[in-house]
């Protein structure tokens, strides 16, 4: 047999590709179940995680509803829609406009105090790298951060997933006073700079991405934060009252008739 | 056939698995592979996971290659052996995503640079297109292990003075050589000194097996 005929090189190669596509799709299809679901357990694992509960990634399952009571989804006005927070796909949230994205948020009960999750999502150097913070009650000091990333250089932009990236983070604030500031990633941060961590050397553009991603995420919290604060709470009620226009229509009502 | 009556580990075949450690390295000697050298030698564990995977896709695919020798038209030779590495990577990753998740993590990144390592084409196209499976099996391996402990060694000093620790253990600190005025070496993380690290291993090699410099 000519190996070398045409018609046999193009059939060769036919076959070849039919083979193998056929091979990988079963592939595929045969263990697309077990490989999401650990995608899932590994982002309950995360959540867990960023409010310093370790679990296994087994465990995470059952433990999860221990800690988180409430999964909401916000609007960008701060509103809350309905909704499951585990079930938003950051991914495809931040393709869409600002004002159109569904913002998740997890309320966790650690040791009896409430602590706000928000997952986090941004660009590293070679991919998508992601997170979740918790903060505190007073929806300013950090509680815990933890971050992962596709495919970041090991040992340089990949070390935002260990704890001596991750740690520095805890009690760190994102508010000066009222103004929000954030938390960024430096080069050689002092300790006391409540809103700097120390970057990776070597891993810059990560140590940039970091930055840029907690910023850009917390921002679009901050109508929601503004609306637990409970003085801004009062004067939104007291405005609502006022703009009630019903009750504005009835009050002129009841004072036109006392004037009959 | 005359390699029919051959003994399984022949003089011959023993020199298939020794002679890339040394005297054929595709590292040091072939010069092969350095890409993926510079890229996952900042820390040990990724090195060794880098290097196990490659033994199993350049084995196995060394093997297929060298079953199908007679039916692979030469013209798409080289796409053949690049369809069958690519899908043996993306077998291997899809099974570790699924069961091996832990490890699949910390291969996720490699993946395509085990598709596009030179050594893994280059032995297919040397040696499987020309050899028996049993041969070609015997190559691979040879290859892998070759390729692995420079791998290994280059890992284990840009760890070790680049950031202190081994397998990401603060040896260092634990000997307490941070008290006695020592840093660590910023510059070891950087991939220039991996090729520098190669390129003293190459050197230390020519010192040691003369016949191995070339003429002038």
């Amino acid at each position: 047999m000519d190996v070398n005929k045409n018609s046999y090189t193009l059939g060769f190669a036919a076959i070849m590709v039919i083979i193998v596509a056929a091979l990988l799709s079963i592939a595929a299809i045969v263990l697309k179940e077990p490989q999401e679901r650990n995608v899932e357990l590994e982002k309950k694992q995360n959540i867990l995680q960023s409010v310093g509960v370790e679990v296994s990634r087994e465990e995470s399952e059952t433990v999860y509803y221990n800690f988180i009571k409430e999964e909401l989804v916000i609007d960008s006005k701060g509103e809350i829609n309905e909704g499951i927070a585990f079930d938003v796909d950051l991914a495809k949230e931040l393709k869409k406009d600002i004002s159109e994205q569904n913002l998740p948020l997890y309320i966790a009960e650690v040791d009896g105090e409430t602590k706000y999750i928000i997952p986090l999502r941004g660009k590293g150097l070679w991919g998508p790298i992601w997170g979740f913070i918790a903060l505190n009650e007073d929806l300013n000091t950090v509680y815990g951060a933890i971050f992962d990333h596709k495919g970041e250089t090991p040992g340089l932009g990949a070390e935002i997933n260990t704890g001596n990236f991750q740690i520095p983070f805890v009690g760190k604030t994102i508010f000066e006073g009222i103004e929000f500031i954030s938390i960024s990633v430096i080069k050689s941060a002092e300790e006391d700079n409540m809103h700097a961590v120390n970057g990776i050397s070597g891993g810059t553009i990560t140590s940039n991405g970091v930055s840029d991603m907690i910023k850009e995420r917390l921002e679009r919290y901050l109508p929601y934060f503004e609306n637990q604060n409970p003085e801004t709470k009062i004067e939104k009620e007291v405005e609502i009252i006022f703009s009630d226009s019903t009750l504005t229509d009835s009050l002129t009502k009841i004072q036109e008739e006392s004037y009959e | 056939m005359s390699n029919k009556k051959e003994a399984l580990f022949s003089k011959n075949n023993k020199k298939l698995i020794s002679d890339p450690l040394n005297d054929n390295n595709p590292i040091t000697i072939q010069v092969l592979g350095i890409c993926s050298a510079l890229a996952i030698t900042v820390q040990l564990k990724p090195a060794i996971v880098m290097a196990i995977s490659v033994l199993f896709v350049l084995s196995v695919a060394n093997v297929l290659i060298s079953l199908m020798r007679h039916l692979i038209p030469s013209r798409i030779r080289i796409i053949v052996q690049l369809v069958v590495i690519a899908t043996l990577v993306i077998l291997v990753d899809q099974v570790l995503k699924a069961y091996v998740y832990d490890v699949s993590k910390e291969l996720s990144v490699f993946v395509g640079l085990i598709i596009t390592n030179c050594i893994i084409m280059g032995r297919l196209e040397a040696f499987g297109m020309a050899n028996g499976p049993w041969k070609s099996f015997l190559d691979g391996l040879g290859n892998s292990f070759g390729y692995a402990w420079i791998l290994i060694a280059v890992a284990f000093f840009r760890e070790l003075l680049g950031s202190g620790t081994l397998f990401g253990y603060p040896v260092l600190e634990k000997i307490g050589l941070y008290n006695l005025g020592y840093e660590n070496n910023g510059m070891m993380i950087l991939p220039p000194m991996a090729l520098i690290t190669v390129g003293i291993i190459i050197w230390i090699q020519r010192i040691k097996n003369k016949d191995l410099v070339e003429s002038k």
